[in-house]
C-alpha cells in the first residue's frame, strides 16, 4: 500500500516535471509566433495601396515625398550583397581558424586564441560601427582612391568581423566532434595531416560547418547598427562594390522613429521587416536541409 | 534642560524656514508634447524649470509636430512644440473644437552646408545646392572647384534637419538615390571632415573647425543673418498654447523666453536663440 502511494507520487512528479519543461520549450515558440503575427498584421495593410510586385521590385524608395514611392529592391540587393561579400571574408577566416584551433594548434596557443576570437563576439555592434566609420572609411578612401569610404565594401568587412566568432566557434565544435578513430585511421593509412584534415575531418563535419556558416550569415543579414553607420545609406542599386548602399535593417532603423504610427510609411517599414524575416527564414531552412542532407552517421558514409 | 531648549529652538527654526523661507509656490502640472526637433531644447529647459519649481510636475513627450498640435486642438496637452507653423486645416479643426492655438516663436533652427576644410569653395547658391542634391551636378569642377566627384551626404527623412533642407533647398524635389544618408549631425561632421569629396549639412550648433561652412547665396550663416532673415536655410521653432497661457503654462513660457533662463539652453542645444 505504502509502496503504491509512493509510486503514484513519483508518477505525478514525473508528469509535472515533463510539463514544466514542455512549457519552457513552447514559450519561445509562442513568443516567436506572436512576433510573427504582429509583423504581418502591421505590414500587410501596405499591400492595399502598393502591389507586392511594386514593393519588392520597385527601385525608387521615397517614402515621404508626395506622392510616395515604396520600392525596396535596392534595399534587398544591398542586404543580399553585403551578406554575400561578408561571407567571402568571414567563411574562410572563421572556418580556417576553427580548423587551426581544433586540429593544429597546441593546447596553449589555442587557450589564448580561442578566448580572443570569442571576445570579438562580445564587442558591441555600435563600437564596430564606429570603428568602421572613423578608422576604416578614411583608410579605404586613401588606399583605393575612392570618393567615399562608407560603402558596400566597408559594410561587408565590418559584418564579416561580426560573424567570424559565430562561424568559428560553431565550426570548431563540429570539427572536435569528429571521432578520433577516423583521423587515426587516416594517419595509419599514411595520409599526411593536411590530407587527413582535407579528406577526412572536413567532410565528416561538413554538416556542422554549414550550419555555422549559415547562422553566421543570418546574423550578418539582420545586423542593424553596423550597416546603419558604415554602409552609406544610399537607396540605390549598387554598380560597384565601392558604392554606398542601404541594407534593409538600416532603412527600418533610420526611419521608424518618425514614421507616423498607422500611416503607409509605417506599414511599409513593417513590410520591409517581413521581407527581411522571410529571407533569414529561407537561410535557416536551407541550413537545416544541408545539415540533414550531409549528416554523418557513423563512419560509413565517408 | 538647556539641551532641550536648543533642540526645541532648532526644530522651530526649521519649521519657520519651511513655512516662510520658501516662496509660496503654486503647485501644478504641465504636459508638453510635440516636435522631436524642439525636444532637446525643451528637455534642458524643463530640467532647469523643475529645479527652480520642484513642486511642478511636467510630463514631456515627442511624437512629432503634428501630434503636438493635435494635442492642443483636443486639449490633451498644455503646450505643444512644433518645428513648423500651424496649418490652415489645423486652425479650422481647432476652432471647431473650441480651442484657440496661440503661437510663440522660441528659437531658430539654421542649417549650414559644409565641406572638407581643404575644399576651395566658399559660396553656393540655393539652386546649386539643389542641383547637387538632385544629382544633376556631380563634380566640384562644375561649381568652379577642383576636379573631384561629389559625395553628397544627407539625413534620414525622420530628421528635423532633413525637413528644413527638403523644404528650403530642395523645394520638396526628390534627392538623387545616390545621396548617402547618415543618422546624425555628428555622423555628417565625421564623414565630411575626413573626405575631400564630401558635402553635407548640419545644424548651426554642430559647426566645428573640422568642417568648412559654406555661404549660401553669398550670406554667411550665423546668428545675426538667421535673426534678420537674410540666411535662407532657417526656420523658427514654435510653442503653442490653447488661448493666451495662464498659470503654470504662462510661467513656463516666460521662463522659456527669458534671455537669462530658457534662451540660454537654446544655444546649448545647437539652435539659434531669439536675442
Amino acid at each position: 500500500m505504502m509502496m503504491k502511494r509512493n509510486q503514484i507520487h513519483r508518477h505525478a512528479r514525473e508528469k509535472m516535471i515533463r510539463c514544466v519543461f514542455f512549457l519552457m520549450a513552447i514559450s519561445s515558440i509562442v513568443a516567436l509566433f506572436f512576433i510573427m503575427v504582429f509583423l504581418f498584421k502591421e505590414g500587410a495593410p501596405l499591400f492595399k495601396t502598393v502591389s507586392i510586385r511594386e514593393f519588392v521590385f520597385g527601385v525608387e524608395w521615397y517614402p515621404t515625398s508626395e506622392p510616395p514611392d515604396f520600392g525596396i529592391f535596392p534595399l534587398i540587393v544591398a542586404s543580399v550583397f553585403a551578406t554575400l561579400f561578408s561571407a567571402l571574408f568571414s567563411v574562410p577566416l572563421g572556418v580556417m581558424t576553427a580548423i587551426y584551433l581544433s586540429q593544429i594548434a597546441a593546447k596553449k596557443t589555442a587557450g589564448i586564441v580561442k578566448p580572443v576570437v570569442e571576445l570579438m563576439a562580445a564587442l558591441p555592434s555600435v563600437v564596430i560601427g564606429f570603428f568602421g566609420m572613423a578608422a576604416v572609411a578614411p583608410f579605404l578612401q586613401n588606399v583605393f582612391g575612392i570618393p567615399t569610404g562608407l560603402n558596400l565594401f566597408n559594410a561587408s568587412l565590418m559584418l564579416a568581423f561580426m560573424s567570424i566568432p559565430t562561424i568559428c566557434s560553431i565550426s570548431e565544435d563540429a570539427l572536435r566532434g569528429v571521432s578520433p578513430a577516423l583521423t587515426e585511421a587516416s594517419m595509419a593509412l599514411g595520409a599526411t595531416r593536411f590530407e587527413t584534415i582535407l579528406r577526412v575531418v572536413l567532410p565528416a563535419s561538413i554538416s556542422g560547418i554549414s550550419t555555422a556558416v549559415i547562422l553566421g550569415l543570418s546574423r550578418a543579414m539582420g545586423e542593424t547598427m553596423v550597416v546603419l553607420m558604415v554602409a552609406g545609406g544610399a537607396a540605390m542599386v549598387p554598380e560597384s562594390i565601392f558604392d554606398p548602399v542601404r541594407p534593409m535593417p538600416a532603412g527600418i532603423a533610420a526611419e521608424m522613429a518618425e514614421a507616423p504610427v498607422g500611416g503607409i510609411h509605417y506599414h511599409a517599414l513593417f513590410a520591409t521587416g517581413i521581407v527581411l524575416f522571410l529571407l533569414t527564414l529561407a537561410f535557416n531552412i536551407f541550413a537545416d536541409y544541408i545539415s540533414a542532407r550531409y549528416r554523418q552517421s557513423g563512419e560509413a558514409s565517408l | 534642560m538647556k539641551k532641550i531648549k536648543t533642540a526645541l529652538f532648532s526644530i522651530f527654526s526649521i519649521l519657520a524656514v519651511c513655512f516662510f523661507g520658501l516662496s509660496p509656490a503654486v503647485s501644478g502640472s504641465l504636459s508638453i508634447k510635440g516636435s522631436t526637433t524642439v525636444l532637446p531644447i525643451v528637455q534642458k529647459v524643463v530640467e532647469a524649470y523643475m529645479a527652480k519649481h520642484p513642486d511642478v510636475k511636467i510630463s514631456l513627450s515627442g511624437g512629432g509636430s503634428g501630434n503636438g498640435i493635435k494635442a492642443i486642438i483636443d486639449q490633451s496637452a498644455n503646450i505643444a512644440t512644433s518645428s513648423r507653423f500651424i496649418k490652415k486645416k489645423e486652425m479650422a479643426a481647432a476652432f471647431e473644437k473650441g480651442s484657440f492655438p496661440v503661437p510663440f516663436a522660441v528659437a531658430y533652427d539654421s542649417i549650414i552646408p559644409v565641406v572638407h576644410p581643404d575644399n576651395p569653395l566658399t559660396d553656393l547658391s540655393l539652386d546649386q545646392l539643389r542641383r547637387i542634391y538632385n544629382g544633376s551636378i556631380r563634380n566640384f569642377k562644375e561649381l568652379g572647384g577642383s576636379d573631384l566627384k561629389i559625395v553628397v551626404n544627407s539625413r534620414d527623412t525622420s530628421s528635423g534637419t532633413w525637413e528644413v533642407w527638403n523644404e528650403k533647398v530642395m523645394k520638396k524635389e526628390r534627392t538623387s538615390p545616390r545621396v548617402q544618408t547618415l543618422a546624425s549631425n555628428g555622423a555628417i561632421v565625421q564623414a565630411v571632415s575626413k573626405n575631400r569629396h564630401a558635402i553635407g549639412y548640419i545644424g548651426i550648433g554642430y559647426l566645428n573647425p573640422r568642417v568648412k561652412p559654406l555661404k549660401v547665396n553669398g550670406v554667411n550663416g550665423d546668428e545675426t543673418t538667421t535673426l534678420n532673415g537674410t540666411f535662407p536655410i532657417s526656420r523658427p521653432l514654435f510653442m503653442f498654447t490653447n488661448g493666451w497661457p495662464e498659470g503654470e503654462a504662462l510661467n513656463f513660457i516666460n521662463f522659456m523666453l527669458n534671455p537669462e533662463k530658457g534662451q540660454k539652453y537654446v544655444k546649448e542645444s545647437g539652435y539659434v536663440k531669439l536675442y
